[in-house]
């Protein structure tokens, strides 16, 4: 093993700045993702809870879909397949779309302009590939939430005149969102894990700035390890706030 | 849309019917679904083994035996399988001095990554046993071992079966990550022809996710019956 560690070189110039780069893109990534997902997740619970057979058939269509097949698959079909058959209008909108969000700006003795901060057709793609496939095991963690909660709250809601949508939104939905909770978080932990994907479609997140580094700097044991440890920061940050939401925040349900 | 590209690589799944008018070079590689099944099938041999050694030593009370296991079961968990994928596959060559192929690369990276979650199933299919049974074993003269093997074990192995078998859906699924190192399967020959038509990635990425769709609700399905069927023996006892 005469293998000569660069760490030095790891953690000054390009390779550091590209990593940071590369975390905000993933931060950037899985916080859009995750509120879309959220959104998104209750709409196709709720679908799955009406009493209207083809909303039914369609949301399990949806959630079966979505979760019996490998993001790999999906950010693949999302990239290179979805542009056939979605219309022109937002094909040529998604690629059109350069926003840089707020201005310039200094961290860590960098200035950032631009690119970090890219809204192009990559990045959308691998938001709307993250999101669906995140909020078909959200809404399946819903779903379990609310059956849960007994059936007969629904019933009294119904019976004190509240409609079926009020029902959800005012009796069942707040007790059972407080349930998912803790699932919900390490389903946002798989999500941020799982964003590492799309690399794979260029976007510039922790995963593929490694792979630049990798290439640039022929520093790959480094690159990864410290990818590695980002990861792991934020994993172990994650499941410290399960723990302190179970230690602290756990809402007995009383029946 | 060329959904006869689509059609031809269903039946020749169905019953090996080639059309020679497509010359398309998915249905000339069946290989690739092969190695994902393999992948998926020794991957998850292997991840039951080390899941199972790491689970136990996880529910040890001696700290040397315990912490390396619980070390490795967080550090596992709380990194993205490609991530493990390519530090391994960096960090391989480094060890042994040679360059090692991508197909045995994943498949250790596979078992490594899923033993963790296999790990936590087999921890907490013995947590829920009742812990009386461990004592009454005890009692009745077992050494802690045997008791392990011929008391404990048993019963959690039966209750873990279903989570067993999700755990089996995702590895399935995780697969398709050998492809970014370059393994030929399922999902690389998709990028493969999706490169060389041209024409049909819509078809091209909707059968490959079907076909992993078909092998994974299998698995889903089987499991939810047996979940049923295992639940049903359980309410009896309690």
């Amino acid at each position: 093993m005469d293998y000569h560690f660069q760490w030095a070189e790891m953690f000054s110039g390009e390779p550091a700045r590209w990593m940071w780069e590369g975390f905000v893109t993933t931060m950037q990534i899985s916080t859009i993702s995750l509120s879309c997902a959220m959104i998104l997740g209750i709409i196709i619970c709720v679908m799955r809870m009406t009493p209207f057979k083809p909303l039914q058939w369609f949301s399990l269509a949806f959630t079966e879909f979505f979760r019996n097949t490998p993001l790999l698959v999906q950010i693949f079909f999302w990239y290179n397949a979805s542009q056939f058959v979605i219309p022109d209008a937002i094909n040529n909108w998604m690629n059109d779309l350069y926003y840089w969000f707020p201005g310039p700006f200094t961290a860590f003795g960098h200035e950032f302009v631009g690119e970090w901060m890219l809204f192009n057709v990559e990045l959308i793609t691998g938001i709307i590939a993250l999101t669906v496939y995140t909020s078909a095991f959200i809404a399946e963690e819903i779903r379990a939430g609310i059956f849960s909660i007994p059936k007969n709250q629904l019933e009294a809601s119904r019976a004190v005149g509240l409609s079926f949508l009020q029902g959800y939104r005012y009796v069942i939905l707040p007790q059972a969102l407080r349930i998912v909770i803790p699932p919900l978080i390490s389903q946002a932990l798989n999500l941020i894990k799982n964003s590492s994907l799309c690399m794979v479609i260029g976007v510039g997140e922790i995963m593929y700035q490694a792979t630049q580094i990798e290439s640039y700097h022929a520093i790959p044991f480094e690159a990864f390890s410290v990818a590695l440890l980002i990861y792991l920061m934020i994993s172990l940050c994650v499941s410290f706030c399960i723990t302190m939401y179970n230690k602290h925040f756990m809402v007995q349900v009383m029946y | 849309m060329h959904w006869n590209i689509a059609l031809d690589n269903f039946t020749y799944f169905l019953w090996g019917n080639t059309n020679i008018d497509w010359v398309f070079p998915f249905i000339h590689r069946p290989e690739g679904f092969f190695a994902s099944v393999i992948l998926a099938i020794v991957g998850i041999f292997g991840a039951f083994w080390l899941g199972l050694g790491a689970g136990l030593m996880r529910l040890s009370r001696t700290w040397w035996i315990k912490y390396p296991a619980v070390c490795y079961v967080e550090m596992i968990r709380g990194m993205p399988l490609l991530l493990l994928i390519f530090w391994f596959y960096y960090l391989a060559p480094v060890i042994t001095g040679q360059n090692l192929p991508a197909f045995s690369t994943t498949m250790v990276c596979f078992i490594i990554f899923t033993g963790a979650y296999v790990a936590e199933i087999v921890r907490a299919g013995v947590i829920a046993l009742p812990k009386g049974q461990m004592e009454a074993a005890r009692g009745s003269g077992l050494s802690h071992v045997q008791a392990m093997r011929l008391v404990i074990l048993p019963q959690a192995l039966r209750n873990m079966i279903p989570s067993f078998v999700n755990q089996f859906v995702s590895l399935t699924k995780d697969t398709s990550l050998a492809a970014i190192l370059g393994v030929i399967e399922l999902t690389r020959t998709g990028v493969q022809v999706d490169n060389r038509e041209m024409v049909a990635s819509f078809e091209i990425w909707i059968t490959i996710a079907a076909l992993y769709f078909l092998i994974c609700y299998m698995l889903t399905s089987y499991s939810r019956r047996l979940e049923a069927q295992l639940s049903r023996y359980q309410a009896r006892d309690r």
